[in-house]
């Protein structure tokens, strides 16, 4: 009580301006203090630190030795136990690609089982001298190289000549590896993540919380709002795309062949694109549940079709117009050619102008349908 | 005084699948320096009303002037002038007490400096926490904080005690006896009958979208007729006729409820030797009797025949 009482209301305007302290904002003042106030709510929350910045790493991570690039697999045979085993073990055993393939004898029946478990890519029966049978299952690609480097390893052994002399080249550089592939498509798919969820969640959130009704009751403009929102999800954007990409350069030696300001400046296009498809799905829900549907049926398509994990040139070739039609894929490829081949901005001009034509759209209609309390 | 709030013939219509006239046809005049109260039950448009005037909904017909402005025409205008704490905000768990004030003093032009209004709402030794740890009480102190920062010549409060223990209510009524101190105006709904009576200058009772009565709390009260309660209650349940009530001397009005008669009364200690009497012409026994002051409560069921907070 005594401190309300030492400081009592200056009441409004009329009756006593003091001049000494009251404070006058200029026009960006909401501006910029929503936009630190949406950096610290975001900082002050350790899940989504962890969903924008940990989790796209963790998966790189993951990922990425998972599928690093390792000597070629040995191939494990199984010769089945008859008169001839001993001499077909040999034979292999002399042959100039014994170092890949390990052989062992074991009757027909384990033989037999261990193909069927995947334990052995092949077995080789032999029937007689100079004959073997050899059985595998060609639906599986270990099964089928296993059979023909066995076959052409006995066959040399057993002294066919080759005709035409070859001479191997084997590449495994930076730039052409799958965590190459996969780092600007993980880049690719955390925008688009972080700015439906980023935006689209955080709006449904604070509509419900009539928070967004509060903020409509003061003086502050509608577009400093919703700027300051989209602001916010640029300033993450930098630093999410430094973080991955520094992290693909120290623990992968990924190079970064483009320039990091063109890099950026389609992680910008990308962040703002996403933004205007997470406003227009948060444009009419009032629920976070609904709302969260929504984007994951929005996202859905992409994560599968766009080539974040995998090429999308897997896909029937009159799937590919509408795939390269999707905001994520033209992201993706863009952010690969920038960042593998160094390509230039302007050669990727048709790929950014899906995302700005998914963006503009997708602004345009949320503003005519946005529901502000 | 002048009159800083006007509306005149508000209507809103939600149309849908059931058509819910929530307003119909509501007029009201709030002048400078004054509390207002729109005391009602729950869906009687109070909300509803109050958000119109705060601009924050489209009227389906009707005028509104604030501070002689149109909301059509001089919104941001109105916005500068305005403090509005809506009926459950919840606002970012995440900022401290300092950074929310901060955040909506910077919308205005001119705030008021945000150390002032910690000190006024007694949030300062609360400045530091986040909203997210704050007590119910404190919530709403920083609520209605947020909308006096604004240094607003108005403040319009919806629900603004609603859950809250009694401490907090009376802290949250001298905040806003204070600022009407200040000359300010203020404008509040609430379905407490005692927080109306004891805060408001004028209230306006609303009920089914309309205005039923308006005056000071003391008026609508002397409207009633007596100033005095009678209560009392027969055993077996037998009350007798009404009309044996109504001409006991004294008697302004009789309603029955749950049992017990209720008179309005002028005199109690000519009415009580009275009525006691008539207990015993009807050989019965009483079982319950009491007296109190006519409250606004009265007023309502009086007018309505339901209570305020049907429960």
């Amino acid at each position: 009580m005594s401190i309300a009482q030492q400081t009592p209301f200056k009441g409004p305007p009329q009756s006593a301006p003091t001049p000494s302290a009251a404070p006058h904002n200029g026009r960006w003042s909401g501006f910029r203090h929503l936009l630190s106030a949406r950096m610290l709510e975001m900082a002050r929350e350790r899940e989504i630190i962890f969903w924008i910045f940990v989790f796209p790493l963790l998966l790189a991570l993951g990922l990425g030795f998972a599928f690093r690039n390792k000597p070629a697999d040995r191939t494990t045979i199984a010769i089945a136990a008859g008169p001839e085993a001993q001499n077909t073990l040999s034979l292999m055993q002399n042959s100039a690609a014994h170092a890949s393939i390990r052989a062992e004898i074991v009757d027909q029946a384990r033989a037999k089982d261990g193909l069927r478990l995947g334990k052995f890519d092949l077995v080789i029966e032999p029937l007689a001298p100079g004959r073997v049978q050899y059985d595998f299952d060609p639906a599986r690609p270990e099964s089928v190289l296993s059979h023909a480097e066995v076959d052409q390893a006995l066959q040399s052994a057993a002294g066919r000549k080759d005709i035409l002399t070859t001479n191997v080249f084997t590449s495994s550089e930076p730039g052409s590896r799958y965590i190459d592939f996969l780092i600007p498509g993980l880049l690719g798919m955390n925008l688009m993540n972080s700015g439906m969820w980023g935006i689209g969640f955080a709006l449904v959130d604070m509509r419900q919380r009539k928070l967004l009704k509060r903020f409509v009751a003061t003086p502050l403009r509608r577009s400093d709002f919703l700027m300051a929102l989209a602001s916010s999800r640029l300033i993450l954007m930098v630093i999410e795309v430094g973080l991955l990409l520094s992290f693909g350069a120290l623990i992968f030696h990924i190079r970064v062949v483009g320039s990091v300001l063109a890099i950026l400046l389609i992680g910008a296009i990308g962040a703002v694109s996403f933004g205007g498809l997470g406003l227009l799905t948060a444009s009419r829900a009032r629920k976070i549940e609904s709302v969260s549907g929504l984007i994951n049926i929005v996202m859905m398509p992409m994560w599968i079709f766009s080539g974040v994990f995998f090429s999308y040139e897997r896909f029937p070739a009159s799937a590919q117009v509408f795939i390269k039609a999707l905001p994520l894929t033209a992201l993706n490829d863009a952010l690969r050619a920038t960042i593998l081949e160094g390509s230039s901005l302007a050669s990727q001009g048709g790929r950014l102008l899906v995302l700005a034509l998914w963006g503009g759209i997708s602004f345009a209609l949320a503003l005519r349908w946005f529901r502000w309390s | 005084m002048s009159v800083v709030v006007q509306c005149r013939d508000l209507r809103k219509t939600y149309e849908g699948k059931v058509k819910v006239e929530a307003v119909r046809g509501l007029s009201l005049e709030i002048r400078a320096g004054e509390c207002f109260g729109l005391l009602g039950p729950n869906g009687a448009g109070k909300t509803t009303t109050i958000e119109i005037l705060e601009g924050l909904l489209e009227p389906t017909s009707g005028e509104v002037t604030i501070l002689g402005c149109s909301w059509k025409t001089n919104a941001r205008a109105i916005r500068e002038q305005i403090g509005i704490s809506l009926q459950e905000t919840r606002l970012s768990e995440k900022l401290t007490v300092r950074e929310t004030i901060e955040l909506f003093a910077s919308f205005y032009r001119q705030p008021q400096p945000a150390e002032e209004v910690l000190a006024a709402l007694q949030l300062t030794e609360k400045s530091n926490a986040q909203v997210g740890d704050l007590s119910g009480g404190q919530k709403q102190r920083l609520a209605v904080a947020t909308a006096l920062v604004a240094s607003p010549k108005i403040l319009f409060l919806d629900e603004p005690t609603t859950g809250l223990d009694p401490q907090s209510r009376r802290q949250l009524w001298e905040i806003i006896r204070k600022f009407q101190q200040g000359g300010g105006t203020v404008l509040l709904t609430t379905h407490y009958m005692d927080e109306a009576e004891r805060l408001c200058d004028r209230i306006a009772i609303v009920d089914n979208g309309q205005i039923i009565a308006e005056g000071t709390p003391a008026e609508l009260i002397e409207k009633l007729g007596g100033h005095h309660m009678v209560e009392f209650a027969l055993s077996g349940n037998s009350h007798g006729d009404s009309t044996a009530w109504r001409s006991l001397p004294g008697v302004e009005s009789v309603r029955d409820e749950d049992g017990r008669v209720c008179l309005s009364v002028r005199e109690p200690h000519r009415t009580i030797p009275a009525l006691l009497e008539q207990v015993d012409r009807f050989s019965a026994q009483l079982e319950h009797l009491t007296t109190r002051q006519a409250s606004l409560e009265d007023v309502f069921v009086n007018l309505t025949g339901r209570h305020l907070r049907e429960e």
